[in-house]
């Protein structure tokens, strides 16, 4: 369970998460949502430690994220920015391997090479482990660093807008992966997302942040409503039912 | 990649005898301890140089960074100024030089590290704005040795040239051992360190999610990059390019990630391009230029052409 209590980021003078209250619940796919410069981002990042300057707590599974050292971190809990290049060659396999690194400081055993191979066979790119990451798409290599982190074998997965860049098709394909990896292996993974319909689809828990503040949370039901959504991106939003979900309807 | 290392290897133990044979008239012991010494040298130069530019531009994910930016050699050439300055260079060019030579590269070293402790803290680890400090920096040291060689007696100021100009045909050979281990050392750290510095490829975020403590292994990188180049150029003077030069190299010869072969392949190309260099300096130009000149203008030759490559592929 991820807990954070009062916490503060500012950015200079400019505040960018403002008292921050907030229960992830476990085992479920949450998605952070809410219109740009929310703070959606910076939550995810202060919440994955790749952001450190902050007041107030976090605690994972009841411990603060501090005293955690990094290495027993990295096993527990993988995050992925939203936007990577790397300027040097990698494959598929190596750049999924990287995922192994908490675990065996680069020296690859044999149970780590069944665990990267499963991986990349997962998210259905095993006739490209040899290809370099260069000649991918963008959702290939969406799938890729999706692969690494599930070499890292963590509890927790922070993906900080996977969706960006992707088609219709494929941001279906990743969203429904991660749905699996909640439902049949018991993840929890954070997600930002922008487009709420997503949200709506897939999640099982909704953090609705505005202002650097959480606007409310709670199951994706309590969340995905008109009255809500309208405030929370100041525009009237309707919602049209669609097979047991919504679709969330922007109209001006 | 092992094919390429090896064939590497194998050229450079060729350049090695062919530097070492090459007219000698029968005045083997001579030669050899004159040419052996050299080629010590460059083998050094080569390591600290390839080292220590591979690692500055994965720390920074930027193919066009040297070691140079950080200001260091223009610190050792401050240091040596104020020390001629107000101690006096009849005073120490009569001491123990090999004691003078190590202070001033642990000097180096430590002010270095002081600076980069100064500019790097932990709020936000700014590694951009500590290489923009050192630029700064770098330039602000270089006033001050002009300023004050300017008000040195001009005697001083003769012997103070004569420490300064280290270069590949004035190698300080005195303190050759020293400067062996220092360097020996600094890159064993590196190599110790290269599960991480493949890692950093990916990025400090990307480091840090995969349990790295960032601004640890940062400022240990910085502090060996310090102590590679002040010994280095300590050693036969600045030699900002060939870093560059090698590193680009390497990466066109061998395109991987995984800094071990990096180092080796580095090292070889660079230790290449030296012997090579200093042999058309010493057989072909009969003296007349010298490898300093060679590396400084190929190299920026070099850059300026990758820029403006790059731009347009841009």
């Amino acid at each position: 369970m991820i807990e954070t209590v009062n916490l503060h980021q500012s950015y200079g003078k400019t505040p960018i998460i403002k008292a921050c209250d907030l229960t992830l619940p476990e085992g479920q796919l949450i998605a952070l949502i809410g219109p740009n410069g929310a703070g959606k981002s910076t939550l995810l990042s202060l919440l994955s430690r790749v952001l450190n300057e902050r007041t107030g707590a976090i605690y994972l599974d009841g411990r603060e994220l501090k005293q955690w050292s990094g290495k027993e971190l990295a096993r527990k809990l993988a995050y992925l920015q939203q936007s990577n290049q790397y300027g040097v060659h990698l494959t598929v396999e190596e750049l999924v391997a990287f995922g192994r690194y908490p675990y065996n400081r680069g020296r690859q055993t044999v149970a780590d090479e069944q665990i990267i191979a499963s991986a990349i066979h997962k998210v259905g790119l095993a006739d490209f482990k040899e290809r370099s990451i260069h000649a991918l798409s963008g959702g290939q290599l969406q799938r890729v660093y999706l692969a690494m982190v599930l070499a890292q074998e963590t509890d927790y997965i922070l993906l900080d807008e996977p969706l960006n860049n992707l088609d219709l098709k494929h941001a279906t394909q990743l969203m429904n992966h991660l749905t699996e990896l909640v439902q049949s292996e018991k993840k929890t993974v954070v997600i930002v997302l922008h487009d709420i319909n997503y949200a709506a689809r897939y999640a099982d828990y909704i953090v609705a942040m505005k202002d650097g503040q959480v606007l409310r949370a709670g199951s994706t039901k309590e969340i995905i409503q008109e009255s809500l959504l309208s405030e929370l991106y100041e525009l009237p939003i309707k919602l049209v039912p669609v097979e047991g979900s919504y679709f969330c309807y922007p109209f001006t | 990649m092992k094919v390429k290392v090896g064939s590497l290897f194998l050229l450079s133990l060729c350049a090695v005898i062919a530097y070492l044979t090459y007219n000698t008239y029968g005045n083997w012991s001579f030669a050899f301890a004159l040419r052996g010494r050299r080629l010590l040298a460059f083998g050094l130069v080569a390591i600290a140089s390839s080292f220590s530019t591979f690692t500055l531009q994965t720390m920074t994910q930027n193919r066009y960074l040297t070691p140079g930016i950080l200001g260091l050699d223009q610190l050792y050439v401050l240091i040596q100024t104020v020390s001629f300055f107000f101690v006096g260079g009849i005073q120490l060019l009569s001491q123990e030089t090999t004691t003078m030579f190590l202070l001033s590269i642990l000097a180096t070293a430590l002010l270095g590290s002081l600076l980069i402790g100064f500019f790097y803290q932990n709020k936000g680890h700014h590694l951009f704005l500590l290489l923009m400090a050192g630029m700064i920096c770098g330039t602000m040291f270089s006033s001050y040795s002009t300023f004050l060689q300017v008000l040195m007696d001009p005697n001083e100021y003769d012997m103070l040239q004569g420490r300064l100009f280290a270069s590949f045909n004035h190698i300080h050979t005195q303190h050759l051992l020293w400067a062996a281990g220092i360097i020996l050392l600094g890159s064993l750290c590196l190599v110790f360190l290269i599960p991480e510095l493949n890692v950093l490829h990916l990025g400090s975020r990307q480091s840090v999610s995969l349990g790295i403590p960032v601004p640890f292994v940062h400022r240990l990188l910085l502090f060996l990059i310090a102590l590679l180049t002040g010994t280095a150029s300590a050693l036969v003077g600045p030699t900002v390019f060939l870093g560059f030069v090698v590193v680009t190299i390497t990466y066109q010869v061998i395109p991987t990630f995984r800094h071990g072969w990096l180092f080796l392949g580095g090292t070889l190309i660079a230790f290449l391009l030296l012997v090579f260099g200093q042999f058309f300096v010493e057989q072909v130009f009969g003296w007349t230029i010298t490898v300093n000149t060679v590396i400084q203008f190929l190299g920026g030759l070099f850059f300026i052409s990758k820029l403006i490559l790059e731009r347009k592929k841009g």
